[in-house]
C-alpha cells in the first residue's frame, strides 16, 4: 500500500503555483547578485575606476621648458636652444599597427620603427606614453607627416627644444653637456620626468637649476581613437635663465688654436677677480654629440681614446710642476726668513748630497747666483739649497697657503687636489719616513709634487697681484629672459699671504726676467711693449737614473717631458695670468711659451693695455728668439 | 470578443506595470538622448525615433490591453506562422549590418522579425502547453513539440547570426517548461545532456563569438582585443561612483570608450551618468516589473494567462539580468538588448505591448 501510494504521489500533477514561488525567489536573488555586482563597482571600487576612466581620457602632455641661454663676457651666444621637429608614435593609439608602421618608414625612410616601439616597451614605458621614432626631421619629413596624420593615427609631431653647442668642440669642458635623465637620477632628483634632458656634465650640470627652468604641462582630453578634443588644464613652460660667462669667446678660440692639436691644458684667468677668460683641454669633445645622444659606437670610442677627451685637464690633469715649482720654494724661503735678495749659492752644475748627485740641468753650472738671477736662470743647484734648507714640511705649507694639495674652489664637479708631498704625507700614504734627500726633487717640482694647471695659473695670479688669490670662476651673472641680472657673482679672495713690497718686487724681477732678461728660459714669450713675466717648467714623466740626462729629442713621444709655462701681464698692471701644459712637448720654453705668448696677444689686441700694440706684432714670429734651455 | 468598453477595465487597470513600464521607458530616452549626443548636434536622429517608437509603443500598449488576451489563444499559431515567414524573409533579403542580417527594410523603418519571434515563440508555447501537465508531469515526448516549436526560430535567429536572441529564446523556453510542469529527472537529465553538448557548441560558436568567452573567463588577457569591452564598461559603471557623473557628462560614453553605447552596452551610459543611486533604481524598476508580472501569473484566472504572464515576465528578466550581469563583467558578452531602455523600435514596441498584455491579464482575471 504505501509504495502504491508513493507511486501515486510520485505521479502527482505538477502544480504551478510552487513553481511560480521558486521561479520569484530565484529571479531575485538573481537581481540581488547583479545588485551586490553595481555595489561592489560604484561603491567599494569607484575611485579605481574614476582614475582608469580619467587615465583613459586625458593625456598629460608635457612641454619641456626652453633651456638656457649661456653667452660669452660680451654676450655672445655660446649655447643655445633650438626646436628639434621630432616623430613620435603612441603605440596604444595604433589601430593597424603594421599600416601606420610601414606607411610611416616610407615617410621616414626606413628606421626600424618596430624595433623602436619593442626597445620602449623593454624600457618599462607605457602604450599611452609617446615613443620617439626619429629626431630632427627634415621639412620634407615634417610636411610629409603633418598631411598624412589622418591617414596614421597613434603618430604626430613633437617639438622638441635641443640643445646646440655652436662652437662645438670650444670650451667643451667648461660648458659640458646635457643628456637624457638617468633612472638613477630620476630617483633621487624630484621634478624630473623620464625623457628629460639635464645637466650632465661642467656648467650645464653646476647651473642645471637656473639653466632648466620650469617644464609646463597640458591636460589633453582625447577620445577612444586618441583624437584631441581639447585642452583641459595648461601650465606654460618657463624657459631657463640665462647664463653670462667670464669667458671671451675669441680669447678661447685665440687659446684652441695656439694649443692646435698638441694634447694639453691652457687656461687663462684674471689675476684681478679669478675670473677664468679662457679654459682649453685638448683633445676636446663635441657636445652636441651628447645632446642628440651617444651612439654606442661613439661612445666606446670617447672611452676608449689614449688621450681621454672628456677629461678636463684643467682642473683633473695632475702633472709634476717641474721648475714653475721653483717659484713656490722662493715665496717659502722668503716667508720663513731664509731669503733675502742678496742671498746667494754657488751652483757648480750639481751638489751631491747623500751618496748621489743631484744635477742642475746647466752642466756647466751657474756659478755664484742670487735669488733673482737663480729663478731668470731656473738654477736648479740654487733651489737645492732652498729645499734643503726649509725642509719638506715648510715648503709643504707654504705650498698648500698658496693652493697647492688642495682644491681651488672653481665650481666644476671632479676637480682634483693633486699632491704636495710631506712627511706626514709620506708617512701615511707608504708608511715610511720622508728622506731628506727626497726633498730636492720636491723643491724641483719632480718626486710625487703634482698640481693641476689651474693651480698653477692660480701661483701666476697670486705673485702677479702681490699675494692675494681670488678664487677661480667662471660665470659673471645670471640673466633673466628680460636681461635683467637674477645673481651676480663677485670676486672671492680665496687667499692672501704677507708678501712685503721687497719680496714682492724679488719675485716681479725674477718672473719678468724670465721672459725679458738674456738669461730667461722664456724668451720666445716675450711681447715688445708689453712686460711679460713667467717662469718655465720641465715635468719629467720618466725618473731616469740619478743624474742621467738624455736629450729629449731621442726619446719616444711618450716618455718625453711635460713642458710647462705659467705666466702674466703686464708686470706692473697685471690684468691676465696664465697656465699652460703641454704633454710630452718637452721643454717649457720652446713648447708652452710660444702657445702662452699668442693667448696673450690675443688678449692685448682685444683688451689693449694703456699704450696701442705696436704694428704688427702679431705677424712677428716667435721663433727668431734664440732657444734657452730651463 | 469583448471589444466594447468594460469599466472594469479601469477598477483593474494594473498601474503598476503601467508606472514601472514608462518610467524604464523614460530611462531609455535619457540614456539613448545621452549616448546619441555630441556637443555640435544635441539631437539627433537616433532619439526622436526613439521617443516616436516610444510613441507608438504607448499605443500598441493601449491597444492589447483593450483586447481580451484569451482570444490571442486561437490567433497563436497563425501569428507563429508568420513570424516564421518573416525571420524566413530576413534570411533571404534581409539587410546585412555589421555582419549580421536582421533587419527587413520597409522604406520608413528597419523591421527586426527576431523581437516579434520572442513573443511569438511565448505565445505558441504557452497556447501548447495551456492544458494541464499529465501526472508526473512532463517528459521528454510531451516537450517534443515546444523543442520544435523552439527550434525553428532560434536556429533562424542564430543563422543571422544572434547569439543573445536565441540565448534569451532558449531561457524563455526553459522557465515556461519549468513552470509548466516538466518531470525534474526529465529537467536533470535535459541539463546533464546540455553540459555535454557544450563542448559540441563551442565549435558551433563563431570566433568572435569564442573571443568573447575566452575575454570573459580573462578579461586583461587582451585589454585592447576582446576583453576591451568588458573593461571599459566596468570603468563606466565603476567611475560613476555613488551619484554619477550627472547627465551627459559621462567621458566613457562622451569619448567613445564604449562599444555599442546605445544597444548592448545603454545600461553603462546610464550607470555612468547616474551612478549607483540611479543604477540601483533601474535595477528596482526591473524587479518591481518582475515581481509585479509573477503575481500577474500567481493570479491569473487561467493557466494560460499564468503561463503568458510568466513567459513575458521572464523575456524581460533575462534579457534584463543578462545585458547588466554583461555591462559589470559577470556574464561574457552577448549582444541582448537592455529591455524598454535600449535604441531599437522593434525591441522597444514588442516590449510595451507584451506589458500591456501583462496588464491586460491582470485586468480581466475577474471577468468571465
Amino acid at each position: 500500500m504505501a509504495v502504491l501510494s508513493r507511486r501515486r504521489t510520485k505521479l502527482a500533477v505538477p502544480k504551478l503555483e510552487p513553481r511560480l514561488t521558486l521561479l520569484s525567489i530565484f529571479m531575485m536573488l538573481v537581481m540581488g547578485a547583479v545588485g551586490l555586482r553595481l555595489y561592489y563597482l560604484q561603491i567599494i571600487k569607484t575611485h579605481q575606476m574614476a582614475d582608469l576612466a580619467d587615465r583613459n581620457r586625458i593625456r598629460v602632455r608635457r612641454q619641456p621648458a626652453s633651456r638656457g641661454l649661456i653667452f660669452d663676457r660680451r654676450h655672445r651666444i655660446l649655447v643655445d636652444t633650438r626646436p628639434s621637429y621630432d616623430a613620435v608614435l603612441v603605440p596604444e593609439d595604433l589601430h593597424n599597427r603594421a599600416v601606420t608602421i610601414g606607411k610611416l618608414e616610407r615617410f621616414l625612410g626606413g628606421d626600424h620603427v618596430e624595433d623602436k616601439i619593442s626597445q620602449a616597451e623593454d624600457d618599462g614605458l607605457p602604450s599611452s606614453e609617446p615613443v620617439t621614432i626619429k629626431e630632427r626631421l627634415t621639412w620634407d619629413q615634417v610636411v610629409a607627416l603633418e598631411t598624412h596624420q589622418l591617414e596614421m593615427p597613434g603618430v604626430s609631431i613633437q617639438v622638441t627644444p635641443r640643445r646646440r653647442y655652436i662652437y662645438g668642440p670650444v670650451a667643451a669642458h667648461l660648458l659640458g653637456y646635457v643628456g637624457e635623465v638617468s633612472e638613477q637620477e630620476l630617483r633621487k632628483l624630484p621634478g624630473y620626468h623620464m625623457g628629460d634632458e639635464i645637466g650632465k656634465f661642467g656648467l650645464e650640470r653646476g647651473w642645471e637649476d637656473y639653466l632648466r627652468g620650469v617644464s609646463g604641462n597640458q591636460e589633453i582630453e582625447v577620445d577612444a581613437v586618441g583624437r584631441r578634443l581639447r585642452v583641459l588644464n595648461e601650465t606654460p613652460e618657463k624657459p631657463g635663465a640665462a647664463v653670462v660667462l667670464t669667458l671671451d669667446l675669441d680669447l678661447q678660440q685665440a687659446a684652441e688654436q695656439a694649443l692646435g692639436n698638441q694634447t694639453g691644458a691652457l687656461v687663462a684667468i684674471d689675476p684681478r677677480t679669478g675670473e677664468i677668460l679662457a679654459m682649453v683641454s685638448h683633445p676636446s669633445f663635441d657636445p652636441n654629440q651628447f645632446a642628440t645622444g651617444l651612439t654606442s659606437a661613439q661612445w666606446r670610442q670617447l672611452m676608449s681614446d689614449p688621450h681621454h677627451p672628456l677629461e678636463d685637464r684643467v682642473i683633473q690633469g695632475t702633472y709634476p710642476p717641474g721648475s714653475t715649482f721653483k717659484l713656490v720654494d722662493a715665496i717659502a724661503g722668503l716667508e720663513e726668513r731664509l731669503l733675502t735678495k742678496s742671498t746667494s749659492f754657488h751652483c757648480a752644475g750639481g751638489i751631491w748630497y747623500g751618496n748621489r748627485e743631484y744635477r742642475c740641468w746647466r752642466k756647466q753650472g751657474h756659478g755664484t747666483i742670487s735669488l733673482i738671477n737663480a729663478i731668470i736662470a731656473s738654477c736648479d743647484v740654487y733651489f737645492y739649497n732652498v729645499g734643503e734648507h726649509l725642509g719638506v714640511d715648510r715648503l709643504a705649507r707654504w705650498a698648500n697657503r698658496l693652493g697647492f694639495g688642495v682644491v681651488s674652489g672653481i665650481p666644476l664637479a671632479h676637480e682634483r687636489t693633486g699632491t704636495i708631498p710631506s712627511s706626514a704625507w709620506k708617512q701615511r700614504r707608504f708608511h715610511e719616513r720622508w728622506y731628506p734627500a727626497e726633498t730636492l726633487s720636491v723643491a724641483i717640482g719632480q718626486g710625487y709634487v703634482a698640481v693641476t694647471p689651474l693651480q698653477l695659473a692660480q701661483l701666476a695670479a697670486e705673485v702677479s697681484m702681490g699675494g692675494i688669490r681670488y678664487k677661480p670662476h667662471f660665470v659673471r651673472r645670471i640673466e633673466a629672459l628680460d636681461g635683467t641680472t637674477i645673481k651676480a657673482y663677485q670676486p672671492e679672495v680665496a687667499a692672501r699671504i704677507p708678501l712685503t713690497p721687497d719680496q714682492f718686487q724679488i719675485l716681479q724681477k725674477g718672473a719678468c726676467g724670465v721672459v725679458n732678461n738674456p738669461m730667461g728660459t722664456a724668451r720666445k714669450a716675450a711681447i715688445p711693449g708689453i712686460e711679460v713675466c713667467g717662469k718655465t717648467g720641465t715635468a719629467q714623466v720618466v725618473k731616469e737614473a740619478a743624474g742621467a740626462r738624455t736629450k729629449e729629442e731621442d726619446l719616444p713621444e711618450r716618455y718625453r717631458d711635460h713642458g710647462w709655462f705659467i705666466a702674466y701681464a703686464p708686470g706692473n698692471d697685471p690684468r691676465i695670468a696664465i697656465s699652460c701644459v703641454i704633454e710630452h712637448g718637452g721643454h717649457g720654453g720652446s713648447a708652452a711659451a710660444p702657445v702662452v705668448r699668442q693667448v696673450m696677444l690675443r688678449y692685448f689686441q682685444l683688451y689693449p693695455p694703456g699704450q696701442p700694440l705696436p704694428a704688427g706684432t702679431l705677424a712677428k714670429a716667435a721663433a727668431s728668439v734664440p732657444e734657452n734651455g730651463d | 470578443m469583448r471589444l466594447g468598453f468594460d469599466r472594469r477595465l479601469i477598477y483593474h487597470f494594473d498601474w503598476a506595470v503601467f508606472i514601472l513600464t514608462f518610467a524604464i521607458a523614460l530611462v531609455g530616452l535619457l540614456s539613448v538622448a545621452s549616448a546619441s549626443y555630441s556637443e555640435h548636434r544635441p539631437f539627433q536622429t537616433l532619439i526622436i525615433r526613439q521617443i516616436i517608437w516610444t510613441v507608438a509603443g504607448a499605443a500598441a500598449m493601449f491597444a492589447v490591453v483593450m483586447f481580451d488576451y484569451r482570444a490571442l489563444s486561437s490567433y497563436s499559431y497563425p501569428i507563429y506562422v508568420l513570424v516564421m515567414g518573416l525571420l524566413l524573409t530576413v534570411s533571404i533579403i534581409g539587410q546585412a549590418t555589421g555582419g549580421s542580417r536582421r533587419w527587413i527594410n520597409l522604406g520608413l523603418f528597419t523591421l527586426e522579425p527576431s523581437e516579434l519571434a520572442k513573443l511569438a515563440l511565448i505565445l505558441v508555447l504557452v497556447r501548447y502547453l495551456r492544458d494541464d501537465p499529465p501526472p508526473g508531469g512532463l517528459r521528454l515526448r510531451h516537450i517534443l513539440v515546444p523543442a520544435i516549436l523552439l527550434g525553428l526560430p532560434a536556429g533562424l535567429v542564430l543563422k543571422q547570426p544572434d547569439l543573445g536572441t536565441m540565448l534569451t529564446m532558449l531561457l524563455i523556453f526553459a522557465t515556461i517548461i519549468f513552470a509548466a510542469g516538466i518531470n525534474l529527472r526529465t529537467m536533470g537529465i535535459l541539463a546533464l545532456g546540455a553540459l555535454l553538448a557544450m563542448p559540441v557548441a563551442w565549435h558551433v560558436l563563431k570566433p568572435y563569438q569564442k573571443e568573447r568567452v575566452v575575454a570573459f573567463l580573462h578579461p586583461q588577457s587582451d585589454p585592447l582585443g576582446a576583453g576591451y569591452h568588458v573593461i571599459q564598461s566596468e570603468i563606466a559603471v565603476g567611475s560613476g561612483g555613488s551619484w554619477g557623473k550627472g547627465f551627459l557628462k559621462g567621458t566613457q560614453a562622451r569619448l567613445n570608450f564604449l562599444p555599442e553605447q546605445t544597444t548592448d552596452f545603454i545600461f553603462s551610459v546610464f550607470a555612468e551618468e547616474f551612478g549607483f543611486a540611479g543604477s540601483i533604481l533601474l535595477l528596482g524598476l526591473y524587479a518591481g516589473l518582475v515581481g509585479r508580472g509573477l503575481a500577474i501569473a500567481t493570479r491569473a484566472r487561467d493557466r494560460f494567462g499564468a503561463l503568458l504572464a510568466l513567459g513575458l515576465t521572464a523575456m524581460v528578466f533575462w534579457q534584463a539580468a543578462i545585458n547588466i550581469g554583461m555591462a559589470t563583467g559577470i556574464l561574457p558578452v552577448v549582444g541582448i538588448p537592455l529591455p524598454l531602455v535600449s535604441y531599437g523600435g522593434s525591441s522597444l514596441i514588442v516590449l510595451m505591448a507584451a506589458m500591456g498584455l501583462l496588464i491586460s491579464i491582470n485586468t480581466r482575471r475577474y471577468l468571465f
